[in-house]
This record gives structure tokens, C-alpha cells and sequence, in this order.
């Protein structure tokens, strides 16, 4: 078991040391870095000195060193547009974006779970044919689509619901959140919706394939032939036994979620380091985009690693080994 | 023959799978009883109809199949007619069930002492300390050696034996009436399975519980039961008290499966072995289903199904049934 | 002249094959029929659309924002209604659907050649290559593909060609997977071994040998990864980072006509969007109908 550990550990380092290479790469090695690095409105005596003290006046080994050690100090350059260490700003909205891919993520578990269930112990029947094409339609529709109809639908046409911008914050345990507010949660509700769609639809059909697969299995006979009521057959063995799979694919796809929230933020204006990374590469403010992409891209990776840890505690099999 | 009422009596039973290539007779018109404390040994190769049958018993039998026909009477309550309900509170509890790979029929991702309680509160009020008290016992009972942690172990931490020696307890947790038992001790090793034999053997003298045992491999029936019945795509061919079976079998393949089983005895270049292969459920032979591979078949029993002809103790099908000693 | 015994034996056209797969089902027929409608429409657009929407000599600005089914002040009749500027819907979207489908199907052909390619080799010359070429693909495919497509937009700066280079990155990967499947399979297969004892170079082997046989599972990715690459410019081109305001794409349109939708105005919005739901759900169903239909296991 800790040799699994160690052995996704180190593979985790590799990839992020690749990520690091390829992104400095992109700034330093392909793109011109002084465009990058230096407001386009420098003056030449500027440009000098600022090459000078970025290093970009070294050989490309010792600057990729420097980039490396500055990363690990925390110091991923200035934005030029707000004037504020990139990573201060990333920090200062990645509360936001967490806030709403932790509310997708549960409304996707409890949208999903549900329908696939109901869609997995009756098959084939008009039920399940109707949850399996609406979950087609989940994964089919562009994300960016389902937000403006949503918007459409709720916002311009019911009037219910707020299109844009976070609400009130309150604070929970210590946490400043929209949850403590209803105002904030009127403006948490569609983001999240829309962010959780495409989830929803792979809950479903994910819960529905592993409903289907395991209740022809021999230990949910042999339950039954214990006596146990059916309800406790279902919803306690059955779902035990799918719940690891679904759970460790949730958890690996909170991070694509992460980077998928930047559609959500900009139709909803949602005040998050998706909405800022869009901003950035429009106003051509590099250092924030570099800044971001190593972020999420570790982000990224930590988590896998993660939930790769996970699941090896949640399958018994997986963490106390065979006895024989 | 026995004058008390019998624990189990199937009557004519008929499962049948439709399917969308048609419909499989997987049990046709079986009928046989068992009594208090008696072991009764179904037997048959794979295919035959005899798990199904035990499956059947139990109401487990998963769609596109169902029971057709007949009736399941335990103790005069046919089983057949009963409610989901009333059916469930007597499973595991006045009838219980053995399966033959423990591996799959254990849930892997629990605890040896969370599915054996929860059969335990599935049919009686108790605290959760008194059932877990009773759950250690009963694995004691059944020769499990330090119970109290193999109540906290998960399934893949036993081996073969003591899974099944797990599913045994399960299966006595509230002292049922009748054991089916469906192949239990294939998955086994040899001398694991002469235990859990002769263990099961005990246990059913001891409280007087009726099994069922279904097995293909009559050596292990023969040692076993106190009445046999051999089944044949679907049919018992053939049953009676095993002695009496064994030295004078009546049906062909009776004669045929007694003679492929090794023995001490018997001394040669080659063992015998049953021409042919068991028909597919879904393409039966016309008249009696054994006929292509019978050496004594004749017009008759190519163009007619044989009835059921009984004689004293002993059943059988057959228009030629052999006489004299195993041959 | 090609020695019979080299052509893989027993297969009949593909193409046929796929469209009889089609045409056995109802949705696949109607979804085809009208993608056929749309592709034309999209190619002629420049003939029979009623308007150029990007020469301003023939928009009427202040027929801005006329609902669908209404007439400007010089009698052009606006089946779709018009944009703030004044530009008619209808036009507006069959010069999108040109663009978003040119883009798609650049995206699809270039991904399509550089990972059949990197498939094939993966798969024909094996060992370090094959390792090389899968773990490249297993990182391409483990990162969200948006996040590829924003690295590379960041690095690479906005424009059409680097819209669909960021795309081809995506998708490749895709392709080389599917491809080094079939090909590790049919590597085996005794018209390779015949091919190689015939001394033939590698290049021909690889391109009129094994590639020929390894073409169904690339039809069916190459339609669904179309349909992806459309809906994934649309996004990006959405969110400002896409393809520049000269060559509207149906995404851009789409975005331009976000803000009007919270006014009221919806036709300029919702209307791109369905016809990109349109072509992006017909690509989908009659992809998976030839899936279907090219499957060996499914035609037992």
C-alpha cells in the first residue's frame, strides 16, 4: 500500500516537472518572453532593464533554474493589468471557483445517483429509455449553451433567479460562502447547475451501467436468500459495491471541473479564476495567465493523486491485501 | 419410506426461461420430497436443471425465467404462492441457502460480522451486542478457529474453507428447517471438502434439519445422501434410497454416470465415459431426451417422452429400464 | 499492379457498409438529411443567402433589432429577425455555419492525419515507439481538454490558425489511441506478414497495407470529433478567445448576441444556438449509427 503511495508520488512529480518544462517552454523558448513578461507600453530603457532583471539575457538552462525557484518561492511574476503579484490574484478568486465546483459536484451526486438507480433497476422500461436520452442530451449540448438556456429559461423568461454575479457572502464555520445567505444561494443556483449538467449525465449513466452489472451478481442472491428485505439488498450492498467506482471517477473529474469553470464564470460573471484567466488572455496579461496555468495544472495532479489514495482505502481489497 | 410429513415436497415443478430464442425448460415437471433430518442428494451434470430447481425453492429465480407450474410445498405452505414479503421471512430463517463459490456470494466490500448480523436483524428484534454474541457462537460451532476475528475480517482475508465454513454459519444463524446446499464443496480442496462433509453431515443429524444437497459428482453424493435423485435435462430420471440406487440402477445414464466415477475396484486401460454430450436446453431430442446417447434406446422412446413410473421407494423414467447389477 | 492475395480478404466496402447503417435507421436518416441540407447551404451560402452580412453596403442599420417574420424599411423581409446592427439573422448563420464548419472539418482532417500516423507507426514499429507515442497520448487525453486549449491559446496568441492548432492538439490523441487499437490487431494479420516478406518499405506497407484496413473506427471518430471540434470552437470563440470578429464563427454570434437575450431580444442569441445544436446532435447520431454498423461484433 505505501509502495503504491510512493510509486504515484513520484510519477505525480514527473508530470508536473514536465508541465513546468512545457509551460516555460511556451513563455520563454517559443513565445517572444519579453512580449510576455513586459507591458507592451515600456519604454526601450525599461525593456533593457527588465530583461536584465528577468534573466533573459541567460542561457535558456539557467533561466529555466530561476523560473523553477521563483515558482517555488511563490513568486510567479506581476500582472500588468492590476498590478498585484499573479499569484495573489489567483489565490484572492480561487475561493470562488472552489465554492462553485464543490456545489456542482454534490448537485451532481444527488441528481445523478437518484436517476441512474431508478434508471438501473428498471430496464429497458419507459423510465429508463427517458433518463438515458436526457443524459444524452447532458453530454451532447455544448456547456456554454445549456448556461444561456438556462438563463433564458429561469433569468429572462420565469424571472426566478438571478443571471449574474455572486450574491451576499456570510460566514460558516469560518468560511466566507455563499451557502450562508439566500441571496447568495439564488445566485450559487444556476452557475452550479450548469457546471454539474455534463456531470449529471455521467453520474447517471455510470450509476445505471454499474446498477445493471451487479445486480445479477451472486452476493446480491445470496443477500436475498438471507432474508434481507430488498431495500437494504439495493441500497445498502448494491450501491455500496458501485459507489467506489463512481466516487474515484467524481473525484478525478473535480479537476477538469475546475478548468471547465471558466465557460460557467464568464456567462454568470461569476467572480472566480475562471472568469480572470479569460480576462487575462484577452488583455494579454501573461504573467496571470502562466500564473494560472500552473496552478490548475498542479491542482490537477495533486488531486488525481489524491483519489487514487482514496479509493485504495475505500476498496477493502485494495488496501488490506489478499490473505491467501 | 418414511410416514411423517415431509419437510419439502415439490410437486411437478415447471421453470421455465422465455427467451427472445425461446423457451427453455430448465426444470419440467420435477417432483420429490424430503424429510426431517434426511439428506437428499440431487444429482446431474451442468445444465441439468438441478440448481435451478434449489434456485426455484427460494423464489430466486431472476426473469426471463419463472415457475410455471407445479407446487413447492414446505410444511403444506406452498412456497410458489406466496407474497414477496411472506417468501422473504422465511428465507434464511426457516429455509436458508449454501452457495458454491463463497468468493462471489460474499459481499466483498463487508465485514464477515456486518452480513452475518444483518441476517440475524433481518428476522428478530435484538440488540446489535446479543446478535454479534450469537454470530461468534455459530461461527465457533462450525469449527472456525478464533471467531471473534474473523467476525472483524472481510471476505477476501478467509480462505476458500472458511468462506464456506462463513456460509454455513450463515446459513444456521436461526436453525432453519431445510438446507439447500448447491454444490458447496465444488470450489473446495479435497480435504477441506471431507470436512465440511462430514461437518455437515453432523450438524444435520444433530438438529434434525433436511437438506438438499446438489452436486454433479455422485462420489460425493453417494457418501452423503440418504436418497437420490438423478436429473437429466431438466427430468429426474431416476431416484431412490442411495444404496439401493447404486447397486441397482435402473436408468441408462444412472448405469452410465456410476460407471464413469473412479474406484478402487475397478482396474483397466480406460474409464468409462457416457457418450455424447447433454443436449442444449433450447434444442431437445424428441422423445425421451436421452436417446441419442443410449445404447438401448429403441422407436419408442425416440418418438415418446417416458412417464414417471414408481415402484415401491424407487422412481424412474425410462421405457427400458435395466435390471440386474451395475453393469 | 497489386497481388491479390495482399488486399485483406472478405470485407466489403466500408463506405457501403456505413451508409447501409444509416439508412437502416430512422433518426440516423433524417439527422444525415438534414446535415446534408446544412453542409450545402453552408457551401452556397455565399449564392443564395439573401444577404452578405459582412459587406456593410447591404445592411440596413436601422433595421436593428427586428424581430423574426418582420420587413425593414426597404422591404427586406427578415425571416430571423436582425442583430443590433441590422444584419439579417438568416444570413448571419449560414456564413457562421460556414466558418464553425470549416473550422471543424480543418480540425478533424488535420487531428485525423497526425494521429492516424502516430497510431500507425505506434503500432507497426512497436516497442520504444509504441511506449513513446501511448504515454504522450495518455497525458494528452488525462488533461481536460479545455485546459490544453486554453495553454495553447496563452502561448500561441488568437487567430483562425491557432484556433484550429489548439483543437488538432486536443483531438489527436484521440485518433493515435483508436488507430493504434485496430493496427496492433491487424499487424498480426497474414496480408502484413506477405506485405513484409515481399520486402516492401515501410512506408508502403504502413500506408497502402495497413492503413486501408485500420479505416472504420477512424470514419466514426473523425464524424464524432467534427462535431466536437464545432462545438468546442463555439465555446471558445464564446468566451472571446476563439476566432477573431472577422470571421464570425456560430459561437461568436452566439456570444455577440448574449447580451441582448437579457433584454428580450432572444432571437439573436437562441437561433445560432439551435442551428449549432442541430448540426452538432446530427453529427452525433449518425456517428454512432455507423459505429454501430461497422461494429464486427455487432453484425454476428
Amino acid at each position: 500500500m505505501t509502495s503504491f503511495i510512493i510509486r504515484r508520488l513520484c510519477q505525480s512529480i514527473v508530470i508536473l516537472i514536465l508541465t513546468s518544462l512545457i509551460v516555460f517552454a511556451g513563455v520563454y523558448a517559443i513565445g517572444d518572453p519579453i512580449q510576455i513578461l513586459i507591458p507592451a507600453d515600456a519604454t526601450q530603457a525599461e525593456i533593457a532593464q527588465a530583461v536584465h532583471s528577468l534573466g533573459l539575457d541567460q542561457p535558456l538552462y539557467r533561466q529555466y533554474l530561476q523560473f523553477v525557484s521563483h515558482t517555488l518561492h511563490g513568486d510567479l511574476g506581476t500582472s500588468f493589468v492590476f498590478n498585484q503579484p499573479a499569484i495573489q490574484l489567483i489565490l484572492q478568486r480561487l475561493p470562488a471557483t472552489l465554492e462553485l465546483v464543490c456545489i456542482a459536484v454534490v448537485l451532481a451526486l444527488i441528481i445523478g445517483l437518484p436517476l441512474g438507480l431508478a434508471a438501473g433497476l428498471r430496464p429497458d422500461s419507459a423510465l429508463d429509455r427517458g433518463i438515458m436520452t436526457g443524459s444524452i442530451l447532458g453530454f451532447s449540448l455544448p456547456s456554454f449553451w445549456q448556461g444561456i438556456m438556462l438563463v433564458l429559461i429561469f433569468s429572462v423568461t420565469l424571472g426566478w433567479l438571478p443571471s449574474s454575479g455572486r450574491g451576499t457572502l456570510g460566514t460558516i464555520l469560518g468560511i466566507h460562502t455563499s451557502l450562508a445567505t439566500w441571496d447568495g444561494i439564488r445566485h450559487l443556483i444556476l452557475p452550479a447547475l450548469n457546471l454539474a449538467l455534463f456531470k449529471i449525465a455521467l453520474i447517471t449513466r455510470l450509476t445505471r451501467s454499474g446498477v445493471r452489472e451487479t445486480m445479477p451478481l451472486d452476493y446480491v442472491k445470496f443477500a436475498r436468500a438471507k432474508g434481507l428485505r430488498e431495500s437494504r439488498v439495493v441500497y445498502v450492498h448494491v450501491l455500496k459495491n458501485i459507489l467506489i467506482p463512481i466516487v474515484t471517477v467524481v473525484g478525478m473529474e473535480f479537476g477538469s471541473m475546475i478548468a471547465f469553470a471558466t465557460v460557467t464564470e464568464t456567462i454568470f460573471a461569476w467572480p472566480g479564476v475562471g472568469k480572470l484567466i479569460i480576462d487575462s488572455i484577452m488583455k494579454l496579461d501573461r504573467p496571470v495567465v502562466v500564473a494560472y496555468l500552473l496552478i490548475v495544472v498542479t491542482m490537477f495532479i495533486l488531486l488525481n493523486l489524491l483519489v487514487d489514495i482514496v479509493y485504495s482505502f475505500l476498496d477493502p481489497r485494495v488496501r488490506l491485501g489478499a490473505a491467501e | 419410506m418414511n410416514t411423517a410429513t415431509p419437510t419439502l415436497s415439490v410437486r411437478n415443478l415447471r421453470t421455465w426461461f422465455h427467451t427472445r430464442a425461446g423457451i427453455v425448460r430448465a426444470v419440467d415437471d420435477v417432483s420429490f420430497d424430503v424429510y426431517p433430518g434426511e439428506i437428499l442428494g440431487l444429482v446431474g451434470e451442468s445444465g441439468s436443471g438441478k440448481s435451478i430447481t434449489g434456485f426455484s425453492i427460494l423464489g430466486l429465480i431472476d426473469p426471463p425465467g419463472r415457475i410455471d407450474g407445479g407446487q413447492i410445498l414446505f410444511k403444506d405452505v406452498d412456497l410458489a404462492a406466496l407474497t414477496r414479503e411472506e417468501l422473504r421471512r422465511l428465507r434464511g430463517n426457516r429455509i436458508a441457502m449454501v452457495f458454491q463459490d463463497p468468493m462471489m456470494t460474499l459481499d466483498p466490500v463487508f465485514r464477515i460480522e456486518t452480513q452475518m448480523v444483518e441476517t440475524i436483524l433481518s428476522h428478530e428484534r435484538c440488540s446489535g451486542r446479543a446478535a454479534r454474541a450469537r454470530a461468534r457462537d455459530v461461527l465457533a460451532a462450525v469449527g472456525i478457529p478464533s471467531p471473534e476475528e474473523r467476525l472483524k475480517a472481510y471476505p477476501h482475508q478467509l480462505s476458500g474453507g472458511m468462506r464456506q465454513r462463513v456460509a454455513i454459519a450463515i446459513a444456521m444463524l436461526h436453525k432453519p428447517d431445510l438446507i439447500i446446499a448447491d454444490e458447496p464443496t465444488t470450489a473446495l480442496d479435497v480435504t477441506i471438502q471431507a470436512q465440511i462433509l462430514a461437518q455437515m453431515q453432523q450438524l444435520c443429524a444433530d438438529t434434525g434439519t433436511a437438506m438438499v444437497w446438489v452436486s454433479h459428482d455422485l462420489a460425493v453424493i453417494a457418501g452423503l445422501a440418504d436418497r437420490i435423485c438423478v436429473m437429466y435435462a431438466g427430468r429426474i430420471v431416476e431416484s431412490g434410497p442411495t444404496d439401493d440406487i447404486l447397486d441397482r440402477p435402473r436408468h441408462p445414464y444412472t448405469i452410465g454416470l456410476i460407471g464413469s466415477v473412479p474406484s478402487n475396484e475397478q482396474t483397466g486401460p480406460r474409464l468409462y465415459q457416457i457418450p455424447g454430450m447433454a443436449p442444449s436446453p433450447l434444442s431437445l431430442p424428441a422423445g425421451c431426451a436421452f436417446n441419442p446417447r443410449c445404447a438401448h434406446a429403441t422407436e419408442r422412446c425416440r418418438a415418446e417422452q417416458p412417464p414417471l413410473e414408481a415402484l415401491g421407494p424407487r422412481t424412474h423414467r425410462c421405457f427400458h429400464p435395466r435390471t440386474g447389477d451395475a453393469s | 499492379m497489386k497481388p491479390a492475395f495482399l488486399k485483406n480478404p472478405g470485407r466489403e466496402t466500408t463506405f457501403g457498409q456505413a451508409l447501409q447503417g444509416v439508412l437502416d435507421s430512422r433518426p440516423a436518416t433524417v439527422a444525415a438529411i438534414a446535415l446534408l441540407a446544412l453542409v450545402l447551404a453552408a457551401v452556397l451560402a455565399p449564392w443564395i443567402a439573401p444577404q452578405n452580412p459582412y459587406d456593410l453596403a447591404s445592411i440596413t442599420i436601422l433595421d436593428g433589432r427586428m424581430p423574426p417574420g418582420s420587413t425593414g424599411i426597404y422591404g427586406d423581409y427578415y425571416i430571423l429577425g436582425t442583430d443590433v446592427q441590422g444584419r439579417d439573422m438568416l444570413s448571419a448563420m449560414m456564413y457562421g455555419l460556414r466558418t464553425s464548419l470549416s473550422v471543424g472539418v480543418l480540425t478533424g482532417l488535420f487531428a485525423m492525419s497526425v494521429g492516424t500516423t502516430l497510431g500507425l507507426c505506434a503500432a507497426y514499429f512497436g516497442g520504444r515507439v509504441d511506449t513513446l507515442v501511448m504515454r504522450l497520448v495518455d497525458l494528452m487525453l488525462g488533461f481536460p481538454a479545455i485546459l490544453v486549449a486554453l495553454m495553447m491559446l496563452a502561448v500561441l496568441g488568437q487567430g483562425l490558425d491557432k484556433v484550429i492548432l489548439a483543437l488538432v492538439a486536443v483531438q489527436w490523441a484521440y485518433f493515435a489511441r483508436a488507430v493504434r487499437a485496430t493496427a496492433v490487431v491487424e499487424r498480426r494479420k497474414e496480408y502484413m506478414e506477405a506485405a513484409l516478406c515481399l520486402g516492401l518499405s515501410h512506408r508502403r506497407a504502413l500506408f497502402s497495407q495497413l492503413l486501408p484496413n485500420c479505416v472504420p473506427p477512424v470514419i466514426v471518430l473523425a464524424m464524432i470529433q467534427i462535431a466536437n471540434a464545432i462545438a468546442a470552437e463555439a465555446t471558445l470563440s464564446f468566451l472571446g478567445i476563439g476566432l477573431p470578429v472577422t470571421q464570425p464563427s456560430l459561437g461568436l454570434l452566439i456570444a455577440n448576441g448574449y447580451q441582448q437575450m437579457l433584454a428580450g431580444l432572444y432571437w439573436i442569441s437562441v437561433f445560432p444556438g439551435v442551428l449549432l445544436l442541430i448540426v452538432v446532435f446530427a453529427m452525433n447520431i449518425v456517428g454512432d449509427r455507423i459505429r454501430d454498423a461497422l461494429n464486427p461484433r455487432l453484425q454476428k
